[in-house]
């Protein structure tokens, strides 16, 4: 009964969506106040109605209710309960329930917290997000329905991929959904503008928390793709250029040169429809992961989809909008005007070079993925573009991005000197530069990549305390307690870009260290054996089984230390999942800030040679790795990821909304002192100087 | 400089910038490019000498053999055969009898020299590569079948 509750709800939330996409368009045009004002209930209801009919899956998946053919199919009785919740959207028509239901959630908040918002431009966001929401509701009910039953119902399931039964794995489609999705709310703001023609600096103040915010969840996802991959596949990489991987990675690309772009559209009105296209195309390439790893066209762990009707559909959806918003685009971005004018040397131009590389950037991922796939549909033969290519085309476009990195806060808006940089970047360069000569004498050798991670990490680093110092002291030295004063008074969106800069640096760093002196050995041990690696000696002191609630394993124990002194012990194992029979790897990592070291088990030998005769006693071939830094490659992505946060929650984009809340409050606003906006304003004001002035 | 000149300047500054890299991507790309051949491929010579490339099948039953973590076996496409050496720790999912991708070189003598081996997945699931050769190569029985049973 709960699932066709379910069903019933989300063909109620098609129709709430098409409520939502139509109505409040035809009122925005004919400026018809009671027909927009119809978006924002129809938001809510139709979040209603999605939450609801995610509830009701959860609850099948929860029940152990096998008559659901999806629940058969990606659970199990021995499945942990934590899993089955993370089962929800461990297949493909869940993991579109996922999408849709997150989609509600950023039009729930959109329709919260967009009040400040003109009608016309509220009902205008909130419909197109209803078109894309309609097509994701369709897309489901036409030819992934999760809702559908199984007769007679087999009495257990086939349980969820033994791969995806990880906590990473667990967070890691919501966090990167959230950003996929988060992405619509740029994209709507978009085509809003177009629709309506207009674009003022007001526009970018709306759109830029939200786009920020949604780059952040990106991050954050990507980020625990690449975790999952480093610690549950076994072969201790952290990034494989996998079509899969660059799926994800091009939005993150499209949408990191978007929030630059939105920050010159935003302070000086310049780059005003390249902003737009940005915004059109950073979704476009979220649609695009989704086809690509969700139509079955890529294999891999990833890829549910075999039926050819769901290809079929999510290209026509991906045509629809990418050639409808484009099309819009082409007829409408003249309007809009490119904005305001700037000088060879000023911030707007760095940033200017930040987009170019960018998008270059992305689209030579694109030409990478996209390549293989065509000449393959075409069947004009099966090739695969590697890790190389991707390799050698990064490394010189990012070199002078992160260059520039260091240059571009500091450069004024609209026209800077290139001498007065220079002189304010000099210890800068000079403490960069005597960085990497003391990390090669330290380290006795030095790769190009490990010299080029120090040099740009510390020089990063080093110019924003450069910029920091600038702003807190412009005249002077003054005492520490007057800096810690002062730093509070700094805007959050500066402070966010610094920490997110200092990400950047972080990762950079991580890389250089980690691609330079990585060391990695295949070996093969018996109990008792010990091999050494970066200084460390690990003794393989024995093996047993151990039994999970849904697998049996053979555990083995590591003895690591460092000159006889006990440095950790590891507990890898090699587990077989009982209901498929999948083997899977766990590798076991001691994490720590200067390095992982990693111990993963590859498969046993019988090799004859007299004392291992009983189980325990068998050779396995083992990886024994020692990664350097590399914590430092996420802990640079979460850096990133908080400061887009801190950046997002800035007091200038909520600046503007107790004056209207105040307006709209005898209705359903919560209650707003009638002085706080002579509050929060003067704090504003001071807040800024140092931007504003600059 | 005037406002129109230095738009001029700035476009063709972009410009410049986008041909290096496009120069430079083009350039990266076509020499990683990695093409995919079957072994019945590798038999009739097609596949280039000294140059890294797939290849995919079945691994024959019976064919593998280790020394550690040196390991040697065949991947067919049933028609032909070619051995295959590699040296490192195989995927979970590899396994006689199930498909399976290499990447790697061909030596002189024909033995087949993987770099990469790539068998992922689950327990059903074929390499698209691996079913493409195996199809190809069915089919190519099926018409050398048709052919000579139409010869006699």
């Amino acid at each position: 009964m709960i699932p066709e509750l379910g069903q019933v709800a989300l063909l109620l939330a098609l129709a709430a969506a098409l409520v939502q996409g139509t109505l409040p368009l035809v009122g925005a045009a004919r400026g018809r106040a009671d027909w927009m004002a119809l978006a924002r209930p129809a938001a809510q209801v139709q979040a209603l109605l999605v939450a609801f009919a995610f509830a009701c899956l959860a609850s099948a998946f929860v029940r152990h209710d096998f008559s659901l053919l999806y629940v058969a199919e990606h659970s199990n009785t021995s499945l942990p309960i934590a899993y089955r919740i993370a089962g929800v959207w461990g297949g493909h028509e869940g993991s579109l329930l996922l999408w849709l239901a997150l989609l509600c959630g950023w039009m729930l908040a959109l329709a919260r917290f967009g009040r400040a918002l003109p009608l016309p431009v509220l009902a205008r966001v909130l419909a197109v997000m209803g078109w894309i929401a309609a097509g994701f509701a369709l897309f489901m009910l036409t030819t992934s329905n999760p809702f559908e039953r199984v007769v007679p119902a087999p009495p257990n399931g086939n349980d969820l991929n033994p791969l995806l039964q990880d906590p990473g794995m667990a967070l890691h489609p919501p966090l990167l959904y959230m950003g996929y999705v988060g992405f619509s709310v740029a994209f709507a703001f978009a085509i809003a503008a177009l629709l309506g023609g207009e674009l003022s600096t007001q526009w970018m103040r709306w759109m830029r928390p939200w786009t920020t915010a949604a780059w952040s969840f990106l991050t954050l996802g990507i980020m625990l793709g690449s975790l999952w991959a480093y610690s549950v596949l076994g072969w201790g990489g952290w990034w494989f250029w996998d079509p899969v991987e660059n799926a994800s990675f091009m939005p993150w690309l499209a949408g990191t040169a978007l929030i630059h772009s939105l920050a010159v559209t935003e302070k000086r009105g310049a780059f005003k429809s390249w902003t737009l296209l940005l915004a059109i195309v950073a979704f476009s390439l979220s649609l695009l992961g989704t086809f690509i790893v969700r139509s079955g066209v890529l294999s891999s762990v990833h890829a549910f989809a075999t039926d050819p009707r769901r290809g079929a559909f999510i290209l026509a959806f991906l045509v629809v909008v990418v050639g409808g918003s484009l099309l819009l685009y082409a007829w409408r971005a003249p309007r809009v005007g490119l904005g305001a004018r700037f000088e060879m040397v000023s911030r707007e131009a760095m940033l200017l070079v930040n987009n170019v590389l960018f998008v270059v950037a992305m689209l030579s991922v694109l030409l990478g993925t996209l390549y293989p796939l065509v000449l393959d549909a075409l069947g004009l033969g099966k090739i695969s573009v590697g890790p190389p290519y991707f390799d050698s085309v990064f490394l010189p476009l990012m070199a002078p991005m992160l260059f520039l990195l260091g240059v571009g806060p500091l450069a004024r808006w609209k026209r800077a000197e290139l001498p007065a940089l220079a002189h304010q970047l000099r210890w800068a360069a000079a403490v960069a530069l005597l960085a990497m000569l003391g990390a090669a004498l330290l380290a006795g050798r030095i790769t190009l990549g490990a010299a080029f991670g120090v040099l740009t990490s510390v020089w990063i680093a080093a110019s924003i305390v450069v910029d920091l110092l600038q702003r807190l002291r412009p005249h002077g030295p003054v005492p520490a307690a007057v800096l810690f004063a002062r730093m509070r008074t700094l805007p959050r969106p500066l402070l966010g870009m610094m920490l997110a800069h200092l990400g950047v640096a972080a990762f950079a760093f991580g890389v250089g260290m980690v691609r330079t002196f990585e060391v990695e050995r295949d070996v093969t041990m018996r109990p008792g054996d010990t091999v050494e690696v970066a200084g460390r000696t690990f003794t393989l002191r024995g093996l047993r089984n151990v039994t999970g609630s849904n697998y049996d394993a053979v555990q083995a124990l590591f003895d690591v230390r460092r000159g006889g002194a006990p440095v950790a012990l590891l507990y890898p194992e090699k587990r077989t999942y009982r209901v498929q029979g999948t083997v899977t790897t766990e590798a076991a990592i001691a994490r720590g800030l200067t390095g992982d070291l990693y111990v993963s088990l590859g498969e046993p030998l019988a090799l004859a040679t007299g004392q291992g005769q009983d189980k325990g006693q068998h050779a396995w071939t083992v990886r024994v790795y020692s990664k350097p830094f590399v914590a430092w490659i996420w802990g640079g992505c979460v850096l990133m990821a908080l400061g887009g946060a801190l950046a997002a929650s800035g007091r200038r984009y909520r600046a503007k909304q107790p004056r209207v809340a105040a307006i709209d409050a005898p209705i359903d606003a919560p209650i707003v002192a009638a002085g706080a906006p002579a509050a929060t304003l003067p704090a504003t004001t001071v807040a800024y100087p140092a931007e504003v002035g600059a | 400089m005037t406002p129109r000149r230095r738009r001029l300047a700035i476009i063709a500054g972009i410009a410049g910038a986008v041909g290096v890299a496009a120069a430079l991507v083009l350039n990266a790309f076509s020499s990683n490019l990695v093409f995919f051949y079957s072994p019945s491929q590798v038999a009739a010579n097609e596949a280039p000498a000294g140059r890294t490339f797939r290849l995919g099948g079945l691994v024959e039953a019976g064919s593998l053999q280790r020394d550690g973590t040196r390991v040697r076996f065949v991947v067919t496409d049933t028609l032909r055969a070619v051995p295959v050496r590699y040296e490192g720790i195989l995927p979970d999912l590899f396994k006689e009898g199930k498909g399976v991708v290499a990447q790697g070189r061909i030596l002189q003598d024909g033995v087949f020299v993987a770099r990469e081996v790539l068998a992922k997945h689950d327990e059903n699931y074929l390499p698209p590569e691996a079913g493409a050769a195996l199809k190809t190569a069915r089919r190519h029985a099926a018409t050398t079948a048709a052919t000579t049973g139409a010869a006699r």
